[in-house]
């Protein structure tokens, strides 16, 4: 009987844990999917786009929009959400950065601080109070031999997974990926060789927008009351993600949101939530000064 | 040299001109939470106190001494932030010269705003504060003597969500999830915690969030394997949905039970079919049959289109018994005006009858339970009156 109790509990504990796991992955992959678009960005322009929280951000609310005005569900506004996120990188790069190419990297860096908080002040201005987003994934729960998954986390996994997937082939194996590496390995020579340098910049943009509207679309329905500054912290947070995996190597970008949940649902798990972002950020540190490229950086020269 | 002549004239007629309408006016400071994390409670406020000014005004004005006053209000948004709060008061006192303030409402900001108003003698009500600290100097433990409040205080709202999750809904074995970054939240939570051992029940598990959370799934990840019979959720209702929903995404189906924080109609309309049969301790209850209350609702719902929430009518009471201690004091003197609202003896509000005794800003009164029953806030019953200070 004692033996039986035992293993009922062990089952519990590991039951538990998968749940627990299951968490993870939900949190992580958007993490993973706003830090891409840190990366990427870093990747081609050298250039921290901090405003990319805020692009986060306004894919949530585009979302919730359409689904409250239009009357969308979850695919048509995640087609939505990511054009127009998208459109509102290249807008953003187009006026805001790229008269800027040539300046200071200060200069660049607090353009980007400003186009944060503009975002967020103009979403301020229209709508101040956090808004509710109508039900976009049906509320269905699945419960495999005591381990409950919901539609909503389904979903959210593996759209992120297939993304990143298609993204990660996008940048090794096409020409616009090699064009993209090219531009992040020498800036100066890639005109030289006949490739259209502001189109390929401008696409860049456009897909790390994109790809962090999507991540607001999967928060709105995972997390539906959204507000103008919800982009602030889940976009240091991503960040954070960014620079772990190796800031401006896109598979490092996907590992670090994962390894950020789970150091987050860990902390939590043992932890008041008050350390989570204290433990966080400490491990980022230590990490740093062992690894201070990241999991996957690599050392470059960088010419100022 | 003529045009600078008459600028001068202009401006001493302006200047004389404003120092004439100064004398003819009360003026009286709101802080209200327009924007930040409960835009919903600062909304209610504003109204509240708007349509009770203007109720003053349209007769004319108020009668002190023998000499009619209209009401000047000087409404200021905190953003639900402590630091905002303070320099706002700040603000109200040194700039505006008000002769009282109404509000914040959220502890947050009403604990910084009132040590400001203490250390200026300027009275301060709170509509909806009900962290003891609201009222008492933290340097000495005694009560402050110009912070006063209209609701009942935490402490006594832990006892009675204690007693009615024990006594009411059978629960042995409660958990907690609340916001540990929220000086009001984490009060009401504890409280609870404490009352719910002392009678006797088990806190199965006590987990905590911060402010600006949204994923709460590893937090009841943690509940759901602790079996508790009922969940305690003292958050503000924007984040009460979310919670209850991914709650149940997880697997959770036991109760939720709130704290006066769930007041407000914006809930129903986000939380829906979710918050269903669930429990809340209030203020007051907007279905209730005193004629004080129907009335209030129904000029409210006249002006407004909306049913009023507890922060509506705490601050219209609040109102009140600022406005009747101008009257009763008979001067438009801080000091005076403090002085008469300290003698307030079982004044006949909307929320309950109120009275202060001399040593205290904290009334005595009730509690309400609220059932969320068919999509509204439906009264379930009276709780005992108390002094609601801290035991």
């Amino acid at each position: 009987m004692r033996e039986f109790e035992g293993s009922a509990l062990k089952i519990n504990n590991l039951l538990y844990l998968f749940q627990q796991l299951l968490n993870i992955l939900q949190i992580g992959s958007i993490y993973a999917m706003i830090a891409l678009g840190y990366t990427m960005v870093y990747g081609v322009l050298l250039l921290i786009n901090f405003a990319h929280g805020d692009l986060f951000m306004i894919g949530a609310f585009i979302t919730f929009l359409s689904a409250t005005y239009l009357n969308f569900g979850f695919i048509p506004s995640l087609i939505l959400s990511m054009t127009a996120t998208a459109l509102l990188g290249v807008t953003i790069e187009r006026t805001a950065y790229k008269p800027l190419r040539n300046a200071p990297k200060v200069s660049v860096i607090i353009t980007a601080l400003g186009v944060g908080v503009f975002l967020e002040n103009l979403t301020l201005a229209i709508s101040p109070y956090p808004k509710h987003v109508p039900q976009l994934i049906e509320n269905t729960i699945y419960n495999i031999k005591g381990l409950t998954l919901s539609l909503v986390q389904i979903i959210i996994i593996t759209f992120s997974v297939v993304l990143m997937i298609g993204l990660d082939f996008l940048v090794r194996k096409t020409k616009l990926g090699m064009a993209i590496r090219a531009i992040s390995w020498d800036m100066q020579a890639v005109p030289l060789m006949g490739i259209p340098l502001n189109k390929i910049i401008s696409i860049t943009f456009a897909i790390g927008a994109g790809l962090g509207g999507a991540a607001g679309v999967f928060y709105a329905a995972a997390y539906p009351v959204i507000d103008p500054y919800m982009g602030i912290m889940v976009g240091w947070k991503a960040f954070i993600a960014a620079v772990v995996g190796g800031i401006g190597n896109i598979r490092g970008a996907m590992l670090g949101g994962y390894a950020l949940g789970a150091i987050e649902v860990a902390v939590m798990v043992f932890l008041p939530t008050t350390y989570r972002d204290l433990i966080s950020f400490l491990l980022l540190f230590i990490l740093l000064i062992f690894r201070p490229y990241g999991i996957f950086g690599k050392p470059r020269n960088v010419k100022i | 040299m003529k045009k600078y002549i008459l600028f001068l004239i202009i401006l001493t007629l302006i200047i004389t001109g404003c120092s004439k309408t100064k004398e003819d006016v009360i003026k009286i400071g709101v802080i209200a939470e327009l924007t930040g994390d409960v835009p919903a409670f600062g909304a209610s406020c504003k109204n509240s106190v708007l349509m009770a000014a203007k109720e003053i005004n349209d007769t004319g004005g108020l009668e002190v001494s023998g000499k009619k006053y209209k009401i000047q209000l000087f409404i200021e948004d905190n953003a639900a932030r402590p630091e905002q709060s303070a320099s706002v008061a700040q603000k109200l006192i040194t700039q505006d010269n008000v002769v009282a303030i109404l509000g914040p409402n959220a502890s947050g900001g009403a604990i910084p705003a009132s040590e400001i108003a203490e250390s200026s003698k300027i009275p301060f009500i709170t509509p909806i504060s009900t962290n003891p600290k609201t009222t008492i100097d933290p340097r000495s433990g005694l009560p402050k003597k110009f912070a006063f409040r209209v609701c009942y205080l935490d402490p006594f709202q832990g006892q009675v969500l204690a007693t009615f999750a024990l006594n009411n809904l059978k629960a042995k074995r409660a958990a907690v999830l609340f916001d540990v970054t929220s000086e009001v939240l984490k009060g009401q939570a504890e409280y609870f915690k404490k009352s719910f051992e002392a009678q006797g029940g088990t806190i199965a598990a006590f987990e905590t969030y911060s402010t600006g959370d949204r994923d709460f799934s590893t937090q009841f990840t943690k509940i759901k394997n602790a079996a508790p019979d009922i969940i305690f959720l003292p958050s503000y209702y924007g984040e009460v949905p979310l919670q209850i929903q991914q709650a149940k995404r997880l697997g959770i189906t036991v109760p939720f039970l709130g704290s006066d924080a769930w007041g407000s109609h914006d809930l129903l309309k986000l939380c829906g079919p979710d918050c269903e049969g669930y429990y809340f301790c209030s203020h007051y209850a907007s279905d209730s049959t005193a004629p004080l209350t129907v009335d209030f609702v129904n000029k409210y719902k006249k002006m407004y289109g909306v049913v009023p929430d507890d922060v509506a009518a705490l601050t219209y009471d609040g109102f009140q018994i600022l406005i009747n201690a101008v009257k009763k004091s008979g001067k438009i003197n801080p000091q005076a005006i403090r002085d008469a609202i300290s003698n307030t003896k079982d004044y006949k509000g909307i929320t309950g009858n109120i009275t202060y005794t001399k040593d205290s800003g904290d009334p005595i009164k009730g509690a309400v339970i609220i059932q969320i029953k068919n999509g509204d806030f439906k009264w379930f019953s009276d709780e005992a009156t108390s002094r609601g200070s801290a035991p």
